[in-house]
């Protein structure tokens, strides 16, 4: 299948300075090399051997060296001042999410446009293509923005994208800036209608008095045309940064969160939200705690969680009264004595919750773990895992250049037995809830072929370092993977690092 | 042998060892110290923006608190101007000491104002005489003044007039200085606070500079000119 949307595309090709690199920015790179392998796909084995199936770089060569260049000059200050300055950055990837079947992958960027990914169609002669992702759409969702009234940039930065389960042929999806969530139709299109005479070629109507007969259009065959549409535009509800978006599973509200709302919306309603979480304080200088991420339960459309930066969780019941300023349920796991420290706080703020699949569990990323809770245990979670414990030691510097701030993702495997999260030096980890094994792996340029298998790397943790370990100190906190997806269904992952999105699948003998 | 060591690991509480700790190595306290004055910087970086990023900020103003508080407890805590003097790089120090005593001036200001007495000279001695207790609330509302606008109005109108008022005063000629630096745009001044961060030269060189040019009084009303620059700074940010 193919991409062209040039529509919409070219439109702001002509606004961003991006688009007029020579050959857009839009080559997909993928290349299907090496020895055919045969796949099939095993759900819950999780951490075993993975090969990577193709490697999309969205922007070209030359805006990537320089890219790196610039991350490692600004690594102290991208966090805390604007600039735009540096037109690459808007290539970095900011979210990545599968739709409910898998066929689809959905990017966001700091420029603030979507790609989507299609998965190539199988077929008998081409094996080994299975699991190949490609271009199938690309808009410009949001552009910079000014608010007039605070004197403020707006970023197009998209900070979430969410699909909505399909129902028709059409695809929709939303997607998410600091302040505006805009509800998206993809379709395609491969017949137009011929023979209309009630138009003129522009698509004007003509003069009724001209026209003597009525023709009867007749429909016929075109390339493929993919479109997206923006049907909704949910907008002035949020005064913070809107940190989630999460579809409900009545599939007639989604909720947005920011720092320190929750609204709920209907998808047909765009001038009206409901607030159901309010925790600002009204004298600002009480604040000490935010919300830092919040989904809906899978199955439970009156049920939801939300994470804060004091590292608790709070599971609310919209049954019990229109506002869920009381929480139903309380995640909170007490504090290690034996490792406190003056930044206990910060890395035990929670980064990202997401339910399992079966709606029992939730899973949620601090600076340093993932843990496991049980929806019927509050008091500790039921399981605990390391992503980098061996940054324990490093936790100051990674204050000074404010690293301790990232935030990484974690996401469910399809069968809520394996997990993964983002670590630096472009690391990722996934963790086998059965056998306890973890493993880390690496997406990056030089280490992974196409359909190579990847090889488990290790982090050297003080003593003597082996031949392929890397030791602490020689981590790359400037390559972090953020972000990553998990195929519904299948062991098919995807990992954005940077500007780079990887996607790898298990190799099953 | 077992019970003893159960007893040490029950009076080894966090406060304990740590107090002890402050105690005991100097090199704790000035970890601490210079944790304190990292995230001071980091803190008014965030000011300087319209929007911070909150999670960020609150968990930067959390950790500040958490540090007074313990400083508090051991009575490390008091106007960081003369302990941090002679210690750690100087170009830290400079920026830092300027930080801190906008906190303290901060809480200084409102009795000055209250009291009849003209602000600049006594502003000095009430900070330095300013008890512990008060601490934790007067870089609180440092810490969040910029966001609060019902309140940061007033106050910086406050602070304003009070700062043409010392400026008349004493040093009529420094007022115009005082603008003329004051008047670059404030992409300027994010350098100059970003470098503060980053580089080590730009810094001071920076602050030096605005200093020279808002005070050529002598050494001792340096420092409190210093302090209204920074105001001053604020307020044309904030505007």
């Amino acid at each position: 299948m193919l991409l062209s949307l040039p529509a919409l595309h070219l439109q702001t090709s002509e606004y961003h300075p991006l688009f007029q690199l020579p050959h857009g920015r839009l080559g997909p790179w993928c290349s299907p090399t090496g020895s055919p392998a045969p796949l099939s796909c095993e759900t819950g084995c999780g951490e075993g051997s993975w090969i990577l199936v193709c490697r999309l770089l969205v922007p070209t060569q030359v805006s990537l060296l320089s890219m790196e260049e610039d991350i490692d000059t600004r690594k102290i200050n991208n966090s805390f001042l604007r600039d735009h300055s540096y037109a690459t950055e808007a290539d970095i990837i900011s979210t990545v999410e599968f739709n409910h079947t898998g066929e689809l992958l959905a990017t966001g960027d700091k420029g603030g446009r979507v790609v989507i990914f299609q998965r190539e169609q199988e077929s008998k002669n081409q094996v080994h293509r299975r699991g190949e992702y490609n271009v199938y759409s690309t808009f410009q969702s949001h552009e910079p923005e000014f608010d007039y009234l605070k004197s403020l940039e707006i970023e197009e930065k998209i900070n979430k994208i969410r699909w909505l389960p399909q129902q028709n042929a059409a695809y929709f999806l939303l997607s998410t800036n600091d302040k505006t969530v805009k509800l998206w139709k993809v379709s395609e299109r491969d017949k137009r209608p011929e023979g209309y005479n009630l138009k003129d070629e522009e698509g004007r109507l003509r003069d009724p008095a001209t026209i003597t007969t009525l023709r009867v259009p007749v429909l016929r065959p075109m390339d493929l045309m993919v479109e997206a549409t923006p049907r909704r535009v949910f907008a002035n509800a949020h005064t913070y940064h809107i940190n989630s978006i999460s579809v409900n599973s009545d599939y007639e509200t989604y909720m947005s969160a920011d720092d320190l709302r929750i609204n709920l919306w209907n998808f047909e309603i765009t001038n009206q939200s409901f607030n159901i979480v309010d925790i600002k304080p009204a004298n600002m200088e009480e604040l000490t705690e935010v919300i830092t991420a919040a989904e809906f339960h899978p199955h439970h459309c009156n049920t939801f969680v939300y994470s804060s930066s004091k590292g608790t969780i709070r599971l609310c019941d919209m049954r019990a009264s229109a506002l869920c300023d009381r929480h139903t349920k309380f995640f909170e796991e007490p504090e290690d004595p034996s490792n406190r420290s003056f930044f206990s706080e910060i890395i035990s703020s929670i980064s990202d919750v997401k339910f399992s699949h079966s709606g029992r569990y939730i899973m949620t990323r601090d600076y340093l773990t993932v843990k496991v809770w049980d929806l019927n245990m509050e008091n500790r979670p039921i399981e605990t895992y390391q992503v980098h414990d061996y940054l324990r030691s490093k936790l100051c510097s990674l204050y000074e250049n404010d690293c301790i701030f990232d935030k990484f993702e974690c996401v469910w495997n399809g069968s809520d037995s394996v997990i993964m999260t983002g670590s630096y030096n472009n690391f990722f980890r996934m963790f086998d809830r059965n056998t306890k094994r973890d493993v880390t792996l690496e997406a990056s340029r030089e280490n992974s072929k196409p359909r190579a298998i990847l090889k488990p790397r290790k982090v050297c943790v003080g003593g003597k370092r082996r031949k392929d370990e890397i030791s602490v100190d020689s981590l790359d906190f400037s390559k972090k993977i953020l972000h990553t997806a998990w195929h519904p269904s299948e062991n098919i992952i995807a990992v954005a690092a940077t500007n780079n999105l990887y996607i790898f699948q298990d190799k099953v003998n | 042998m077992f019970a003893r060591g159960l007893k040490r690991k029950c009076s080894d509480g966090e406060e304990i060892a740590v107090a002890e700790g402050a105690l005991a190595t100097p090199s704790y306290s000035l970890q601490r110290q210079s944790l304190l004055d990292m995230s001071l910087v980091k803190l008014q970086l965030c000011h300087m923006l319209v929007e911070p990023n909150l999670c960020r900020s609150v968990l930067i103003a959390n950790t500040v608190r958490q540090i007074q508080e313990e400083m508090t407890q051991d009575g490390t805590w008091r106007v960081p101007v003369p302990q941090t003097a002679g210690r750690g790089p100087l170009d830290r120090l400079v920026s830092t000491d300027i930080l801190c005593r906008a906190a303290w001036e901060q809480q200084g200001e409102h009795p000055a104002l209250d009291s009849a007495s003209g602000p600049a000279p006594d502003l000095l001695s009430e900070l330095s005489m300013a008890p512990c207790a008060q601490a934790p609330s007067g870089v609180q509302s440092c810490v969040w003044g910029a966001h609060s606008p019902r309140e940061n109005k007033g106050s910086f109108q406050k602070s304003l007039d009070q700062i043409f008022e010392t400026l008349e005063s004493k040093a009529p000629s420094s007022v115009e200085g005082l603008f003329a630096d004051v008047d670059s745009p404030y992409y300027d001044l994010d350098a100059v606070l970003t470098g503060m961060v980053r580089g080590k030269s730009v810094s001071s060189d920076g602050f030096e500079a605005l200093a020279s040019a808002g005070a050529p009084s002598p050494s001792s009303s340096c420092k409190r000119d210093l302090g209204e620059l920074d105001h001053v700074v604020e307020i044309l940010v904030e505007t």
